[in-house]
């Protein structure tokens, strides 16, 4: 009832929510399941998961991390990226005036569950462009497979 | 159709086609002005910087490689560009720009003119 009341084109409460729908596209919607370890949006890296019938391709976007920080693991079918990114601005008496200051710097740490069928012996990790790229191969068995009839 | 096939591309794309924010540190010191921008996933190639008159332009498509047939599950990053603009100061020398681009973070240095850099002016004893 007081739904209508404000909704009056025009209004400011009309715009808010708007905003607020915008905002639950974007984002996911408030108030749906989500993955238990789902995080607010804006954590470094970054990460896009693709799904194909062999693998499980997962992408974290960390650009200028030095590879050699770079550590990742895969856990009882929870695949961990932990790292570090040094912080961009020098040091010292000379210190320069800062001005955005938008960039992640220091530790991160983020999750990803993996479906059931993956073997985790089969897990292959490459960076480049500042991606680093975790291909995670589906079990043989789970694998569909043409059957041929005779 | 394959969505796949690299596109050709136009060399100024329309300003209103939505793309992301890269997030960017900027700092100055004396003798210029530093700017990172982080930039994952576009490769040097894909890269375009562009100076205007007074507006600097960071542009890239990101393009990671992507096997056969995969399917998105779950994206955090939405749109396959970037591209974000910023005005410079008269100060600033835009012929000097020196630009480096590694593991998808781009280092820009814009010095500053060589008469705004600050000069220690020497006191003479007469």
């Amino acid at each position: 009832m007081y739904e209508s009341l404000l909704n009056f084109p025009g209004s400011l409460f009309a715009e808010l929510e708007r905003l607020q729908r915008d905002m639950e596209q974007t984002f996911g919607q408030v108030g749906q399941a989500s993955s238990i370890r789902a995080v607010a949006s804006g954590a470094f890296p970054a990460i896009n998961v693709g799904s194909t019938p062999a693998s499980v391709e997962v992408y974290a976007f960390a650009p200028g991390v030095d590879t050699a920080k770079l550590d990742v693991q895969a856990d009882r079918g929870v695949l961990t990226i932990t790292g570090e990114r040094p912080a961009a601005r020098p040091e010292g008496d000379e210190r320069p005036a800062l001005y955005a200051n938008e960039r992640f710097a220091g530790r991160f740490k983020r999750t990803v569950s993996l479906p059931d069928d993956i073997d985790p012996a089969r897990i292959d990790a490459r960076y480049r462009d500042g991606v680093l790229h975790i291909s995670v191969a589906r079990r043989e068995s789970a694998q569909p497979k043409r059957i041929e009839v005779k | 159709m394959d969505d796949r096939q690299p596109v050709t591309k136009t060399e100024q794309r329309p300003a209103d086609t939505p793309s992301l924010l890269p997030r960017v540190d900027v700092f100055e010191d004396g003798t210029g002005i530093t700017l990172l921008a982080d930039l994952p996933g576009v490769p040097k190639d894909k890269l375009t910087l562009r100076v205007e008159g007074d507006t600097l332009q960071i542009e890239g498509d990101i393009t990671p490689e992507t096997p056969e047939n995969m399917e998105p599950v779950y994206a955090e990053l939405r749109l396959p560009r970037y591209r974000r603009a910023f005005t410079l100061s008269a100060e600033l020398n835009t012929e000097q720009i020196n630009a480096q681009f590694r593991d998808g973070v781009l280092t820009l240095r814009i010095p500053k003119h060589a008469h705004a850099q600050p000069r220690r002016i020497e006191v003479k004893v007469a």
